[in-house]
């Protein structure tokens, strides 16, 4: 029999004893729902975790250092493993240039004295990139993010700013003064420089909660950010300088590390091996990222089994279907058969109304699932809202657990339809027309 | 077109191998196979079924049961044969292997130039969906189905277009009278209505040979004759071989043309009804 005729006689069929088969595939679908459910949880969860750590900037950037031996062994050690280059303004440029670099650009932190109300403040200055309006850092933020790549703007992290003023949000508009050490070349071009103290005035834009200038690498904790392209023009002294000045040279400056951005973190590994035979230091987190997808992947696993135990009891409802439908229709299966059904045929059929329980089921389920985790998240969200927390997707539905979850319906579907289909195609067609 | 086996000489009985049937006393021609309905078709191959020694044995606990024992019989094309016997006789159980819906346990059943105690189960499947038509007692509608529907199955197993099918389920339904009811369900149809969409379901595959299990069986007397006029005139408009098994003697003496008597699994007698 042809696929479309067998299709609408199993259809038929299914339609016959509607509520029998209708609970059946509320069973199926109850127990997809609950695969879709689970499984949407922790595809949300891992991409609410990946996304705030990738868009932090730790999982797809590189951090480039002078490959330099600070430790004090001999300076062989540090070329032992490659061309020592100074990370000046020649190698941002030839960094920015590998394959799938986005941008590059120098981390800018120096000390500083900042003025406010008439009292000093010690705490570490940033340069922040327009990029990192986007990492997620600053979302929730209070006030507003930088408006252009140099202005005289500043914003606080939280911690900083609770030692200004108890009312961390009063603070937006109003204005402090930094107080930072320039580094002025000396005109002999002998490479030394002198320092000069020196007093910019910013104003408070906004005050972020979170670290967006975490240390790393040895610098510490950026608690007062200003943009990036202001921090390059002050020409505060760095860690970096004293190290220029010792080796004396070329007058021009060098960064003490750069952080390249990479397109995504799987082309973290090729930039940072390029980046190290330049000559260069370099360093991620990507071992970090990888054990996070591992966590998740068995996180889902976990999930999976769980949600798939549901699955597993609603494929018994569609044996117990199928089975008691050979028994009521024995009769029919012996006329099918007297007009020239062969077994494969009558097998074929119990497969098909078990397959199109199965897709009922698969598409039925996906949606409960879908509104199982809007119901999550709404119900996480209203919380977080009355705890002033930004609102998240903990549920995601991608379109391959769309389509996975009804294809496993069907599959295991098929598998619950086998012994039935199998027990109706052996039917003795005499024995069966003599059924009453 | 299809190949037709034909007699040249008289039958010998004997066991076949799967290959070899009639092996030396058929010659192969080709014939017309487009099959009118609506014109009676010259037969081509005046044997329909030859039973060679067929038996029937069953096992039900430790006795052991002989439905059909050691029966040899030859039914020509055009025949229309009245299987009689009481209750138990082996006359069903005959029919049902005749019909391929059986095996028998020994024997050779020869029809459409095959030996059915040697197909697959699936060459059985297509001999029964393409040579043989069955009309039962009690009618076997699907009751869900519509009488078109239910005249249509045989053609939804044979895979016959679409576009064909409405026409030959309209023809056999107007054969058989019943083609303003087309919509209705067999419960909404007397008995003799739900026998005639049996045989309009048996015939809508031009099938060579029809069997009939006790066609009236279940019908009252006057309809039980008009269902019996109707297997005669399709008889004789088609030429088709028809095969009834039935114990009502006086109603297989007025329509069949030959009677075969069984008695305990075993053909006590054959011969011409009139």
């Amino acid at each position: 029999m042809k696929l479309r005729d067998m299709t609408e006689l199993a259809v038929r069929n299914l339609r016959e004893s509607i509520l029998r088969n209708s609970l059946t595939t509320l069973g199926v679908a109850v127990g997809v729902a609950s695969l879709v459910a689970m499984l949407s949880l922790g595809v949300g969860l891992q991409q609410l975790a990946s996304s705030r750590l990738t868009k932090s900037g730790l999982f797809d950037s590189v951090f480039v250092t002078p490959k330099l031996n600070m430790r004090g062994g001999p300076p062989s050690m540090a070329s032992q493993q490659g061309e020592t280059r100074l990370l000046d303004e020649d190698a941002r440029v030839e960094i920015s240039k590998l394959p799938n670099v986005i941008e590059v650009f120098p981390q800018v932190r120096f000390f500083s004295e900042v003025r406010f109300g008439g009292k000093p403040f010690a705490t570490m200055v940033a340069g922040m990139p327009q990029s990192s309006k986007v990492s997620g850092a600053f979302d929730g933020m209070k006030g507003n993010f930088f408006s252009a790549e140099s202005g005289d703007e500043a914003i606080l992290q939280v911690e900083f700013a609770k030692e200004l003023s108890p009312d961390t949000a009063s603070l937006v508009g109003k204005t402090l003064s930094i107080r930072y050490a320039e580094r002025q070349q000396l005109e002999d071009n002998s490479g030394g420089f002198s320092i000069v103290p020196k007093e910019k005035e910013l104003h408070i834009i906004g005050v972020v909660e979170t670290e967006p200038a975490a240390g790393f690498g040895g610098y510490g904790n950026g608690r007062l950010l200003i943009p990036l392209g202001t921090a390059l023009s002050l020409r505060a002294t760095q860690v970096n300088d004293l190290r220029d000045a010792v080796r004396g040279g070329p007058s021009k400056p060098t960064y003490a590390s750069l952080t390249v951005r990479a397109k995504s973190p799987n082309n973290v590994d090729a930039i940072e091996t390029a980046v190290k035979k330049m000559g260069f230091g370099a360093f991620s987190l990507l071992d970090a990222s990888k054990s996070l997808r591992i966590f998740f992947s068995v996180f889902d696993l976990l999930l999976g089994i769980f949600g798939s135990l549901a699955l597993a009891v609603a494929t018994l409802g569609i044996v117990n279907t199928l089975v008691m439908a050979i028994l009521e229709r024995r009769r029919e299966i012996g006329v099918l058969k007297a007009l020239g059904a062969a077994d494969s045929d009558v097998k074929r059929l119990f497969f098909v109304e078990a397959g199109v329980m199965g897709l009922m089921g698969g598409f039925g389920g996906v949606l409960f699932g879908w509104l199982i985790g809007r119901a999550l998240t709404l119900a996480t969200n209203i919380y977080l809202k009355r705890q002033e927390l930004p609102t998240v997707e903990i549920a995601s539905v991608p379109w391959w657990l769309v389509l996975g979850a009804i294809s496993f319906a069907v599959l295991v579907s098929l598998v619950a339809g086998l012994y039935p289909a199998s027990r109706a195609a052996k039917l003795n067609p005499v024995e069966a027309l003599r059924y009453e | 077109m299809y190949l037709t086996l034909v007699l040249r000489n008289a039958i010998t009985p004997k066991r076949q191998g799967p290959t070899d049937i009639f092996p030396s006393n058929v010659v192969i021609f080709e014939a017309a196979s487009n099959f009118d309905m609506t014109q009676t078709p010259v037969p081509s191959n005046p044997l329909a079924i030859q039973l060679d020694h067929i038996s029937r044995h069953y096992t039900l606990g430790t006795t052991a049961i002989r439905a059909v024992d050691d029966v040899s019989l030859t039914i020509r094309t055009g025949d229309f044969l009245a299987l009689l016997g009481s209750s138990g006789s082996g006359k069903s159980t005959l029919l049902n292997l005749m019909a391929g819906l059986d095996r028998p346990t020994s024997g050779a059943i020869h029809a459409d130039g095959k030996n059915l105690a040697e197909l697959s189960s699936l060459e059985l499947a297509r001999y029964r969906r393409s040579t043989i038509g069955m009309v039962f007692q009690s009618f076997n509608l699907l009751p869900r189905m519509t009488l078109a529907e239910n005249v249509e199955l045989p053609l939804r197993l044979a895979e016959v277009d679409h576009a064909e099918r409405d026409a030959r389920v309209a023809e056999a339904l107007q054969r058989v009278k019943l083609d303003k009811r087309t919509g209705h369900r067999p419960s909404e149809l007397s008995g003799g209505e739900q026998q005639r969409t049996a045989i309009a379901r048996a015939l809508v595959n031009r099938p060579k040979i029809l069997f009939a299990d006790e066609p009236t069986g279940n019908l009252d007397s006057a309809t039980g004759e008009s269902i019996m006029n109707l297997l005669i005139e399709i008889k004789e408009t088609l030429g088709m071989t028809i095969i009834m098994v039935t114990h009502e003697r006086p109603l297989a003496e007025k329509y069949a043309t030959r009677l075969a008597i069984m008695g305990d699994g075993k053909l006590l007698s054959e011969g011409a009804a009139r």
